[in-house]
């Protein structure tokens, strides 16, 4: 075999490249949507159902009307057609029409001169509604129920989705099985949490243009969903993305008050600004789903994976959104980071009349990969083998295919493992720890972007930058890629100077247009850094062939002797010498005008041809092994996080201070999943809106977290990376839970892990007389 | 409502005269009625820390404190915490240790580690932790914070 060699260096890339735009956020001078103002700009309110399931008969809006300084009243007749993030399940409205489906839906809107008259405004429209049956159980939704949720429910059920697929001989592998173990997982729904709420601007000019400015992570998706909503062509509607506050999936889909605040801008001809309070933004969810599954597991004597079957039982809330892609990755996503050859899975997700539930970080891989690692922990005590010895035995191989045909190109799984298990101190640690004290490993597995993107056609680039460089020497860059603070927009200008040879000062990423901004597919399924990093690195290469060709010709040497230096072009044919970056640009200009350059990114085809094959193709796959340290009080059932080693595999991280930034973050938000964050219903009522009462880690409930960036170079990432934003939280939750067993040797199967369900457990030990490290 | 009356109060170090209802609260006259949007409008409830300006020196939610309370008081927000084109020490280290993400939360951590320094320079790990325990932040899990404010304290890079 050849060695491949030492990686190479680059100037940038690897490095810690701080946030280009730190210094704009440092001094509040970074713009988001709400800080923007036009002129005449009017105050947009939504109107919420306080039914959870109503037929709505009839509306009076003319009191409201009458109200001095309203502008305009809309429900949901004006704009009916409906929309949704997939292309195959459009269930959304803008503005509820004839029906509410949950407490919360958006029933009526109102723009007005200021807040108050809008609030009253809105106090004014009268509703004449039939209640309909009430829906909050999606285990009764799977059956024919009165008063389906949506007409397009399976065989009159509240089913929006399920899949079944069976690959091996599962019932045999479990037949012939030395092992099996089985973990039923219940799991409360958790939302983003952004702190940046909810914000649309929306201004109809009399050019026949509506620009739309909007706190959103796929500007694209939205710039669609107006134009098909609104009956207004694309190239008509002008999308903006300002800065964006967080979003975590919960601004990717296009969403309701969006599309709402943009009628009320047509209805009244003036700029409307939509701003949902935090109570809204909770209502509007769009976060984890509620999930039930029930995985099991055979392996045979050695520990060696035979086969999984699983189930999950998904509550979808009151629209798809991204729920069908929820349904596969809620199985699919189980095919890494061991291979397993048998496996089945049952997946249904059941609408309720709750808010809906869609794509929330590491979307439809973390409720399953839990039960799957605690199952693993399971698994290697039954057999009594060490937890890292059962991962290492099943490790997925590089360059291999899995049983349903995902094709795995670059893996350092077994690196990961070997540094996590070495820092921690695992071997040495695990066995003296006492009573109280634990420690626990969790792996991981996810997309680094997703191959079945939700585009035009299935050709179409996913993701395109544009470059342009004038006299100045300054370099403009565009994309539609959406930068959410995970710091695309520095990754995007290192490439681009790294590249070029250039300083990062001259590269000047442009906010997001669509009028400019060639279409990327934006933030989510953790695709920015590969596929724009490949668009942004064909563009640059594309641009660096001219500019060296230019620098060959002053320094009477061929394109092929130049080498790209620090802001200059260098060659040593026949002697040392060199022209500076801006001379090769004025010689290449003397020609060419402005040099524009542009480079796009298509995953290449893969994924096997039976129905629902591309769910969970990805062009690469991110790997991770975190082990963690806790303690718990068996007193009080209370957790604390001692430590994280957090081993993972992002082939090379491109900018090591935000790679750690994304592991530090999904590792705060796993635990706040594991330990508190819970959407708690009674019924169909959300009774939590508000971040007081849903309980999100504070700084002193953060441990410490050592990050070990282990990853080989990607053959098709850019510079070898692939994606470190989503399948860094996966690893978090089981590792802490596993931890938890060790140190009480309570299995935790109900999240979140409150103190009360804790100490229960720890309480039904002791009563059942079942000591643990010799205590109990 | 009730009228508008008159309030005279120093921010950023000059002398302002406005009016304010008495429902008033200051996160709103900061941002719509004197275009300070650096102050960010997170919760309104008092939950998030991101509305967080300094009152007399000491960090105060804009959205729980009626204007009209402040008369004659000093108030600092993000916009006046360094000199023109410049940067404080702890805002140089937020940027260089990464501490931004979405950047939304980044005004209220800063105040809110600028009255501690000045108060206690050589803060300890713990005693930080517990000075931005009112701040959310829900992209950096607050380490690169942590480190950012522990690096500002001790003039390390």
């Amino acid at each position: 075999m050849v060695s491949p060699g030492p990686p190479p260096a680059y100037r940038l890339l690897g490095g810690r490249i701080p946030y280009v735009d730190g210094p704009l956020k440092v001094t509040g001078r970074a713009e988001y949507t709400d800080d923007l103002r036009r002129p005449g700009m009017l105050v947009g309110r939504l109107l919420r159902s306080p039914w959870a399931h109503a037929r709505i008969r009839s509306v009076d809006l003319r009191a409201a009307r009458e109200i001095p300084g309203v502008v305009a009243v809309l429900t949901g007749d004006k704009y009916p057609t409906p929309f949704g993030v997939l292309p195959i399940t459009h269930d959304e409205t803008a503005i509820a029409v004839e029906r509410a489906r949950y407490i919360g839906d958006i029933v009526a809107a109102v723009a007005a001169v200021d807040e108050a008259t809008a609030e009253r405004a809105l106090a004014a429209i009268r509703f004449d509604v039939e209640p309909l049956r009430e829906h909050s159980d999606p285990r009764v939704g799977v059956d024919p129920v009165t008063d389906p949720i949506h007409a397009r429910g399976l065989r009159g059920s509240n089913v929006q989705k399920e899949v079944l697929q069976n690959f091996g001989d599962v019932d045999g592998a479990f037949a012939h099985a030395a092992h099996t173990v089985r973990v039923q997982g219940r799991f409360s729904g958790v939302t983003h949490a952004f702190t940046e709420p909810l914000v649309t601007i929306a201004e109809a000019t009399p050019d026949g243009r509506l620009t739309v400015t909007s706190a959103t992570q796929v500007p694209h998706y939205l710039h669609r969903a107006l134009s098909e909503v609104l009956g207004i062509p694309m190239h008509r509607i002008r999308v903006v993305k300002p800065e964006v506050g967080g979003g975590f999936g919960g601004k990717s889909d296009p969403l309701p008050h969006e599309i709402a605040c943009a009628a009320l801008a047509l209805e009244t001809g003036r700029p409307v600004r939509m701003l949902l309070d935090r109570e809204d933004v909770f209502y509007t969810n769009h976060g984890r789903h509620p999930t039930e599954n029930d995985v099991r597991i055979a392996a045979d004597r050695d520990g060696q994976l035979l086969a999984y079957d699983i189930r999950a039982l998904i509550e979808g809330g009151a629209w798809s959104s991204f729920g069908t892609v929820t349904t596969y990755y809620n199985g699919v996503l189980a095919m890494g980071p061991y291979r397993v050859d048998n496996f089945r899975y049952h997946g249904r997700r059941v609408y309720t009349n709750r808010p809906p539930s869609g794509a929330m970080r590491a979307h439809g891989g973390t409720n399953l990969r839990y039960s799957i690692e605690v199952g693993l922990d399971e698994l290697a005590e039954r057999i009594g083998i060490d937890p890292f010895d059962l991962r290492v035995r099943n490790a997925l191989a590089p360059n291999s295919t899995t049983v349903n045909q995902f094709r795995i190109t670059s893996t350092s799984f077994l690196r990961c493992l070997e540094a996590v298990r070495r820092a921690s101190e695992w071997d040495a640690v695990r066995p003296r720890l006492p009573y109280g004290e634990g420690i626990g490993l969790g792996c991981g597995f996810y997309i680094s972007g997703s191959n079945s993107p939700i585009h035009f056609a299935p050709d179409i680039p996913q993701s395109t930058v544009h470059l342009k460089v004038d006299m100045d020497g300054g370099i403009a860059v565009h994309s539609m890629q959406a930068d959410i603070g995970q710091g695309s927009n520095t990754l995007l200008a290192a490439i681009v100077a790294e590249v070029l040879g250039v300083d990062l000062e001259r590269v000047h990423v442009q906010r997001v247009d669509s009028d400019v901004s060639p279409i990327d597919l934006g933030s989510y399924s953790s695709r920015v850094t590969f596929m724009m990093g490949n668009a942004a690195r064909q563009a640059a290469e594309r641009l660096r062939d001219t500019l060296v060709r230019a620098a060959a010709e002053l320094l009477a040497c061929s394109p092929g002797e130049v080498r790209v230096g620090h802001e200059r072009f260098e060659t040593s044919s026949p002697s040392e010498r060199s022209v500076p970056f801006l001379d090769a640009l004025h010689a290449a200009m003397r020609t060419e005008g402005a040099l524009t350059a542009s480079g796009a990114y298509r995953s290449p085809k893969m994924g096997g041809s039976y129905k629902g094959a591309r769910a969970g193709t990805a062009p690469a796959y991110s790997f991770a092994a975190y082990v963690a340290r806790a303690g718990v009080d068996p007193e009080t059932g209370e957790v604390s996080v001692r430590k994280v080693w957090a081993a993972f595999d992002c082939g090379r991280p491109l900018n090591r201070l935000a790679v750690e930034g994304q592991i530090e973050g999904s590792i705060h938000m796993g635990l706040g999943q594991l330990l508190g964050e819970s959407m708690n219903y009674r019924g169909a009522r959300l009774m939590n809106p508000a971040l007081l009462d849903y309980k999100i880690l504070t700084p002193a409930q953060m441990p410490e977290v050592e990050v070990l960036l282990v990853g080989e170079d990607d053959p098709e990432g850019p510079f070898g990376a692939k994606e470190a934003g989503e399948g860094p939280l996966v690893a978090t939750l089981p590792a802490v839970a596993n931890a938890i067993y060790d140190a009480v040797g309570v299995r935790c199967y109900e999240l979140p892990v409150t103190p009360d369900r804790l100490e229960r457990g720890i309480a039904r030990r002791r009563t059942e007389h079942r000591s643990w490290k010799g205590v109990g | 409502m009730s009228s508008p009356a008159p309030l005279k109060l120093t921010i950023n170090g000059l002398p302002v005269a406005t009016v304010a209802p008495a429902e008033r609260v200051l996160l709103d006259l900061l941002r719509d009625d004197l275009g300070l949007v650096g102050t960010k409008r997170g919760c309104d409830l008092g939950t998030c820390g991101c509305c967080t300006v300094l009152l007399d020196g000491r960090p105060t939610l804009s959205c729980l404190t009626l204007a009209r309370l402040v008369e004659g008081r000093t108030i600092t927000t993000i916009e006046g915490l360094a000199p023109p084109g410049g940067l404080t020490p702890v805002q140089r280290a937020f940027v260089e240790h990464g501490a931004t993400q979405c950047g939304f939360c980044t005004p209220g951590f800063l105040l809110t580690a600028t009255a501690l320094l000045r108060e206690n320079p050589r803060p300890t790990r713990d005693e930080i932790v517990r000075a931005i325990s009112g701040n959310l932040c829900r992209c950096t899990g607050y380490t690169k914070i942590i480190e950012a404010i522990e690096a500002a304290s001790t003039g390390a890079p």
